[in-house]
C-alpha cells in the first residue's frame, strides 16, 4: 500500500506521455502516425517479453513465433469473421497464450543458455512450417492479405474472404475493406491512439504483476532459483505462467500489427525479430517498467529515420568541412545509414552494454543522483551512520 | 490381533535401546547409503528425531553430516535406504514438496536471494507457507501483504536484524547472511528445523545470540536437527547426539553418553582436545 500512490503516478506519468507522442516527437519529425504505432506496439511487445526476461531472467530468442501467430490469427478472424480489430487481437492473444503454454512447457525444462536455444528452435520451426506445410493457413511467400468477399463459394478462401459477421450485420462492402472498431477506421491517428490505449493497458497490467507476489516470486526465481525450490515453491508453473504471459503480449502485438495493416507474413517470424526485442529490452533497461518502451522507440525511430538517410543527407551535414574531409567523413558515414543501419544498430547497443550495462533507465538513474546528491548531504549522512557497524560497505538498494 | 503384534513390536524396538519407529519419531532415517564415485559419503545410516527434541549431529569435517541432509530435503536421492518424515517417505519427493511437508532448512553456505532486501527475503518463504508451492495471484498487491510483513519484521527482529529491512542481501555480512537465512527457516514455523552449522563464520558474541536464540525455540517445542562443531553449543543444545564418522553412525545417546564413549573420545572428541 505504501508504494501505490508512486505506482499510480508513473502510471500517469507514462499515459499522458504516449498520448501526447505525436506532439512531443513533432520536433524530431517522428509524429507520423506509422512510426507512431510501430512505437507502441513493439513497446507492448518489449513490455511483455520484459515479464518473462526482466523478472524472471529466462532469456527467450523465439518470442517472434508468438507475433507470428498473433498475427495469422487476426488475419484470419478479418477474413472469416469481422473487419472489426476487437475480436482479431482477443484471438491473437488467446492463441499465442495456448502456444506459449506448449513451447514453455518443453523448454522450461531447461536453464540459461539451453533455454534459449530451444525456443530459438522452436521459433525457427514454426518459421519454416509457416513457408511449407502451413502455406494453405498462411499463404506462404505473399503473406495472409484480406480480400473482397468471394462470389463463389468453391474459391479459396485465400483469395476470398466470407466475413460471417460482418455479412450477418449487412455491413456494406466496397472493395477490399479497412480494419475498424465499432466503425473507427483503424487508420492514421485514430490506428496509434487504439495501440497507445492497449499500450497503457499493458503497461498498467506489467506493473500490477511486478508488484505482486507472483512478481516477488518471479524475482525470486531471477535471483536463487535454487534456494527457492528448498523454501517450498514450485518454480516450474511460475516460470511457464510467466512464458504465457509474456507470449500473449507479443501475440497481442502481433495482433496489432495486422489492426493497423492487414497483412501478415513469415518474416515477422524470423529470428531476427526475436533478436531486435532483446536489443529493445536490454537497450532500454532490463527489469524496469518503462525502460522496454522507451528501447523500443528509440530502435524503432532510429530504423526509419537512420535506413531514410542517403548520401546526399551526409554530405549536406558535413558540409561545413573542406572538401577533401567531407568526402572521406560521408564515405565512412554513409556505412551506417540507408541500408546501413544495422551498424549503427549495433554501434548504439555496443555503446549501452559497454558503458551503461543498466540500459537508459541507469543512465537516467545515474543522472539524477548526480542532481540530486548535493542538496541531499546532509539527510543522507545522518541516516547512514547509526544503520551499520564499523567496516561494512554500505550498498544502497538500486531504485525500482 | 494387531494390537498384539503393535505391542510387541514397540517392546522390542524400546528394548533394542533407541526406539526406532516409536510414536513420538518425527523424522525416520532407514539405512541410508550414498556414496559418490566410489567415496561412500554415508553407510548404513539409521537415525530417529523424537518430536520436539534437539537433535546434534557431530563429527570431523568430511564425515558426511551435510551430506545426511542434503539427502533428508531432496537435494539428494540416496543410493539405498529412504527418509520417512511424520508417515511421509521423503526419498524421491522434490525439495519443494518436502518444504511443504514442514521440513525446512539452513545451509551450511548461505543461500538467500542476494537481489532482494532482508525483508523480502523473510516475506517469500513465509509467502509460501501460506499459499503453498503455486498461487496464481499476478494481481494481489505484494505491499499490501501488511500481516506478513509485520511478522517478517518480528522474526527479523528475534535474530537481530532489525536494523536493515531494506538493504539488499547481497551486501550482508557473511554473519548476517547467517542470520538471515535462520529467519527463514524460523518464519516457516516448520516441524523440523535442519541447521547445518548454523554459526559458522559467526563472531563470537553473534555466536551467543543465535544459540540464545536457538534455546529460545526449544522452549517452543520446535524439532530441531543441528550440525555443529563447537562443543559447547552441542552440549548446551542438544537433548540427543549422533556422532558421524566416515559416513558411519558410531555412537547416539544423550550429551553425557557421549562425553563419555570411549569410541567418540577417539574418533572425534580426542582430537579436539589434542
Ligand atoms: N556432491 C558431491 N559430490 C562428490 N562428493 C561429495 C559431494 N558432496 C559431498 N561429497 C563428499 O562426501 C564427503 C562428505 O561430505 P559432507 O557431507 O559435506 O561432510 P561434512 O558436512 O560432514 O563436513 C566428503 O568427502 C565430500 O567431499
Ligand atoms: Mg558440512
Amino acid at each position: 500500500m505504501t508504494s501505490s500512490w508512486k505506482d499510480w503516478a508513473l502510471l500517469i506519468g507514462f499515459s499522458a506521455v504516449i498520448l501526447c507522442l505525436p506532439i512531443l516527437l513533432e520536433p524530431i519529425g517522428a509524429n507520423y502516425p506509422d512510426l507512431l504505432q510501430k512505437i507502441a506496439i513493439f513497446g507492448l511487445f518489449a513490455i511483455g517479453f520484459n515479464i518473462l526476461f526482466g523478472l524472471t531472467g529466462y532469456l527467450s530468442f523465439g518470442h517472434a513465433a508468438f507475433i507470428g501467430i498473433g498475427s495469422y490469427m487476426a488475419m484470419w478472424s478479418y477474413k472469416l469473421l469481422t473487419m472489426n480489430v476487437l475480436p482479431a487481437i482477443i484471438f491473437s492473444t488467446a492463441i499465442a497464450g495456448l502456444l506459449a503454454f506448449a513451447i514453455g512447457y518443453v523448454s522450461l525444462r531447461r536453464s540459461g543458455i539451453y533455454f534459449s536455444i530451444l525456443t530459438l528452435a522452436f521459433a525457427q520451426m514454426m518459421y519454416n512450417l509457416a513457408y511449407s506445410v502451413l502455406t494453405p493457413l498462411t499463404n506462404g511467400e505473399t503473406g495472409l492479405q484480406t480480400r473482397a468477399i468471394r462470389s463463389d463459394p468453391n474459391q479459396s478462401l485465400l483469395d476470398g474472404d466470407i466475413r460471417v459477421i460482418d455479412q450477418a450485420f449487412g455491413v456494406e462492402e466496397i472493395g477490399v475493406p479497412t480494419t475498424n472498431f465499432f466503425g473507427m477506421a483503424m487508420s492514421g491517428y485514430t490506428g496509434f491512439y487504439f495501440c497507445a490505449v492497449i499500450l497503457i493497458l499493458g503497461f498498467f497490467i506489467a506493473q500490477r504483476i511486478t508488484h505482486s507476489n507472483f512478481g516477488m516470486m518471479l524475482k525470486a526465481i531471477k535471483s536463487n532459483q535454487n534456494r527457492l525450490n528448498y523454501t517450498g515453491i514450485n518454480t516450474r508453473p511460475y516460470l511457464i505462467t510467466a512464458f504465457v504471459i509474456s507470449g500473449m503480449y507479443a501475440g497481442l502485438a502481433g495482433g496489432l500489427m495486422t489492426a493497423t495493416d492487414p497483412i501478415a507474413g513469415a518474416e515477422r517470424m524470423q529470428w531476427t525479430a526475436s533478436g531486435e526485442v532483446v536489443l529493445m529490452t536490454i537497450l532500454g533497461g532490463v527489469g524496469t517498467l518503462v525502460g522496454p518502451v522507451l528501447g523500443a522507440g528509440l530502435i524503432k525511430y532510429a530504423e526509419q529515420k537512420v535506413s531514410s538517410w542517403n548520401e546526399g543527407i551526409i554530405a549536406d551535414f558535413f558540409s561545413f568541412l573542406p572538401d577533401g574531409l567531407r568526402d572521406f567523413m560521408a564515405e565512412i558515414s554513409s556505412l551506417f545509414v540507408g541500408e546501413g543501419w544495422h551498424m549503427t544498430l549495433g554501434l548504439m547497443f555496443m555503446i549501452i552494454v559497454i558503458f551503461l550495462p543498466g540500459g537508459l533507465m541507469e543512465g537516467f538513474r545515474r543522472l539524477s543522483v548526480l542532481f540530486r546528491r548535493p542538496k541531499n548531504r546532509e539527510t543522507m549522512k545522518s541516516a547512514t551512520i547509526p544503520s551499520t557497524k564499523p567496516g561494512e560497505s554500505i550498498a544502497p538498494r538500486a531504485a525500482e | 490381533m494387531s494390537n498384539q503384534v503393535k505391542e510387541q513390536a514397540k517392546t522390542e524396538d524400546e528394548d533394542r535401546g533407541f526406539k526406532r519407529g516409536t510414536p513420538n519419531t518425527v523424522l525416520h532415517i532407514d539405512d541410508v547409503h550414498k556414496s559418490f564415485a566410489g567415496l561412500h559419503a554415508l553407510s548404513d545410516v539409521d537415525l530417529d528425531v523424537r518430536e520436539g527434541e534437539t537433535h546434534a549431529i557431530i563429527g570431523p569435517n568430511g564425515a558426511g553430516k551435510s551430506t545426511l541432509l542434503n539427502v533428508c530435503v531432496g537435494r539428494l536421492k540416496p543410493d539405498r535406504g529412504a527418509v520417512v518424515f511424520d508417515g511421509n517417505v521423503l526419498t524421491g519427493k522434490s525439495p519443494h514438496q518436502i518444504n511443504q511437508l514442514g521440513v525446512a532448512r539452513v545451509f551450511q553456505t548461505p543461500e538467500v536471494f542476494p537481489e532482494l532486501t532482508v525483508l523480502e527475503n523473510v516475506m517469500v518463504p513465509a509467502l509460501s507457507k501460506r499459499d503453498g508451492h503455486f498461487r496464481l495471484n499476478p494481481f494481489s498487491s505484494f505491499s499490501g501483504e501488511k500481516a506478513l510483513r509485520d511478522e517478517a519484521k518480528h522474526v527479523l527482529e528475534s535474530v537481530g536484524l532489525q536494523a536493515q529491512f531494506d538493504d539488499l542481501a547481497s551486501s550482508q555480512s557473511r554473519g548476517d547472511k547467517r542470520r538471515l537465512e535462520l529467519a527463514m527457516g524460523l518464519i516457516q514455523h516448520p516441524r523440523l528445523l535442519l541447521l547445518d552449522e548454523p554459526t559458522a563464520g559467526m563472531a563470537r558474541h553473534d555466536t551467543n545470540a543465535t544459540i540464545d536464540l536457538l534455546k529460545k525455540i526449544k522452549e517452543g517445542g520446535m524439532t530441531k536437527v543441528i550440525i555443529e562443531h563447537d562443543m559447547h553449543v552441542v552440549f548446551s543444545l542438544a537433548d540427543r547426539i549422533s556422532v558421524l564418522a566416515g559416513g558411519r553412525i558410531i555412537a547416539q545417546g544423550t550429551p553425557e553418553e557421549i562425553k563419555n564413549n570411549p569410541r567418540v573420545k577417539e574418533a572425534y572428541l580426542g582430537e579436539e582436545q589434542v
